[in-house]
């Protein structure tokens, strides 16, 4: 016997997966920058009533296209006023939360519908995974800016219809990866073993199958949310999305077009706040991908 | 002995896509295979990488369906039996304790799994018999808040074969537990199991590409070749007199000075065959010293020896081959 053939008196080396997750966290700068702003957004959204410094609704044709403060305002209207004399910072601190409502639900509603087809295609295989592979293919042949378009001229815009009709267009790509990652996962002797033991199909789906691509899901959500936002605002940009006079950033860039040229920053700040979001999204993304990527051999 | 685990004529293919445009090939990976386990014994698997002795595993675990043939628990066949009720008699042992430990999971969930699963206990009984596992597989029991990825590859089998034994299974299937493992951590699992077994009077399928880590383990021996069974034996039988010309082939790699740890260095020149398509008659007569026009035209009869049996035309009576053999 030497000594190193004892396990008994062996170490237990390096930090758990909690400690290595968070250390790993707090040295991204792109996780922390893009968690940081998207954390201030959704406070800013849940208390806009208490922020926003008038009523996002109320005009006052006396007061229209005032300038911001740093061109010249005042701090009664510190962004200006639009062209019915509404206060443009309460509007976009109200925009807000139309933006990340339609984003996180949005990438709910198609994150669960994606996610279930690709987890089943990639875990079962065979005939259901053929099904899935159809349905993927049919999504992907149709154009989503156009098919929403054409929904929504027909429905008739609304924040609701926006919502649905981006949720059940933007899951094609939770499939796609969800549907390789697990068939990836599912090669895993730690599955088998599962099986063999007598575990059921939906707790080894959920237990074994489901923590081991929860890192690649979590980047496809950002991604979606960040493109839901970004057809919203197009959507409400061509007037077919979220309906006047509901401050929406897409709306207030189509409303502040016509004036562009005398006025530029009644789409300069909308469109800012707008990329910095997305921006913020997509780093918060591939941040978090960095920090759950899974530890040891892979 | 009793025969606890039976493979009856079974056989297993995949089809395969070789190539982006490629048609669909069947590949036979586990061809008309009988082959039985007794109670008590250990038995070797040994074959070059490649020649199905995962898939059998696989088989004889009922994680894959055979293509032909039963697979036999004690004369019932396994597709009649509930998953769940065999599963507290037959447990694995993989190769590779990285793929076979789920690494978001601590290392009391792996090992209480199967105790979860089937609900045995309460939640301080299941503790108990995770504490007990451990220390018999000689982790400290202060591992349990842990994960797989603070442990090295030795601890992590140990993980894997508590898990294996947590619910006293009657066999277990070990299919390469080494192979993965650093050099000096080898033996010492080789030595638990073999404790193990003593222990708790378990019945192994060992498999392995190493004849010499065979030789320490098993009581009997099965050579695979191309999927099929070509020579088994007792142990020392085997090891005096092999009779198969690939076992001969296959020990001669153990006799040489550095055996390695790869694949057995074989004096056989000739390339492994590909599976899709396999040579005619005796699958082994492209890389075989004897072989003549009889083994490339028809393939071998299953014959019985003293102890075992055997695949090929120089131990046939009936063949015109047979004298040479006595030579
Ligand atoms: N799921 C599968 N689909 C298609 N072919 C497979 C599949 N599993 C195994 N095979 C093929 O079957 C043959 C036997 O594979 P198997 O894994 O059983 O070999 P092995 O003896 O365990 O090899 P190794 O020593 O490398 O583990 C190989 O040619 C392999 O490519
Ligand atoms: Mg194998």
């Amino acid at each position: 016997m030497t000594d190193i053939a004892d396990p008994l008196s062996a170490e237990i080396q390096g930090p758990s997966p909690r400690q290595m997750l968070k250390s790993r966290a707090l040295s991204h700068k792109g996780l922390i920058f893009g968690l940081s702003v998207v954390l201030l957004l959704v406070v800013v959204a849940l208390f806009a009533p208490l922020l926003a410094p008038h009523d996002p609704y109320a005009q006052s044709l006396m007061n229209r296209m005032v300038p911001p403060v740093f061109m010249g305002g005042t701090w009664e209207h510190p962004l200006g006023t639009d062209h019915l004399g509404r206060d443009y910072l309460s509007r976009l601190l109200y925009g807000a939360r139309v933006s990340l409502m339609i984003g996180a639900i949005a990438a709910l509603i198609s994150g669960v519908i994606g996610t279930a087809m690709g987890v089943a295609a990639g875990y079962f295989g065979g005939k259901v995974d053929a099904v899935v592979t159809f349905l993927i293919n049919v999504r992907l042949a149709m154009p989503v800016v156009l098919v929403a378009l054409a929904v929504v001229a027909i429905l008739g815009g609304s924040l609701t219809v926006v919502i649905c009709v981006l949720g059940l267009l933007l899951w094609d790509r939770f499939a796609v990866v969800m549907r390789a990652s697990t068939l990836q996962i599912s090669r895993r002797d730690y599955v088998a073993a599962a099986q063999v033991i007598g575990a059921s199909t939906p707790r080894i789906l959920l237990t074994e199958i489901m923590p081991n691509v929860f890192n690649n899901l979590i980047v496809i959500v950002t991604l979606e949310m960040a493109h839901a936002i970004l057809l919203e605002a197009a959507l409400s940009f061509l007037g077919l999305g979220v309906q006047p006079p509901t401050p929406s950033w897409g709306l207030m860039v189509s409303e502040g077009k016509n004036m562009m040229l005398f006025e530029p920053w009644l789409v300069l700040i909308p469109g800012a706040v707008l990329f910095v979001l997305v921006l913020a999204i997509n780093l918060m993304g591939d941040g978090l991908r960095d920090v759950t990527a899974p530890e040891g051999r892979s | 002995m009793s025969d606890i685990l039976t493979l009856d004529r079974v056989k297993k293919t995949y089809s395969v896509k070789q190539g982006l445009f490629g048609k669909r090939k069947p590949l036979t990976a586990v061809n008309d295979v009988t082959l039985s386990m007794r109670k008590g014994e250990v038995l070797g698997l040994v074959g070059e990488s490649g020649c199905g002795k995962s898939t059998l595993a696989k088989l004889l675990l009922g994680l894959e369906k055979p293509t032909a043939g039963d697979v036999l628990v004690e004369g019932d066949r396994m597709q009649d039996l509930d998953r769940r009720a065999l599963a507290g008699r037959l447990q694995p042992i993989f190769q590779d304790p990285y793929s076979s430990l789920n690494p978001r999971k601590s290392i009391y969930d792996l090992i209480s799994l199967p105790l979860r699963v089937h609900r045995i206990g309460d939640a301080a009984s299941q503790r108990k018999a995770v504490l007990d596992i451990l220390d018999i597989v000689g982790l400290p029991g202060r591992v349990i808040n842990t994960y797989p990825s603070q442990m090295s590859g030795g601890q992590r089998q140990r993980v894997a074969i508590a898990r294996a034994l947590v619910m006293k299974p009657e066999i277990v299937i070990c299919d390469e537990p080494t192979s993965a493992l650093d050099v000096s951590v080898q033996s010492q699992i080789l030595n638990l199991l073999g404790d193990l077994r003593q222990e708790f009077g378990l019945t192994y399928l060992f498999i392995s590409h190493d004849l010499a880590v065979v030789e320490h383990l098993a009581t009997r021996v099965a050579v695979m070749y191309l999927g099929r069974i070509v020579e088994e034996a007792p142990v020392a039988d085997l090891f005096e007199r092999p009779r198969h010309p690939y076992t001969r082939a296959l020990l001669s790699s153990v006799l040489t000075p550095d055996p390695g740890q790869g694949v057995p260095e074989t004096s056989l020149g000739t390339a492994y065959p590909n599976p899709i398509d396999p040579p005619s008659g005796c699958a082994f007569h492209p890389r075989c010293p004897h072989a003549t026009e009889l083994c490339a035209a028809k393939a071998p009869r299953p014959l019985e020896t003293d102890a075992g049996r055997v695949e090929c035309h120089m131990h046939d009576p009936d063949s015109p081959m047979y004298e040479e053999a006595a030579a």
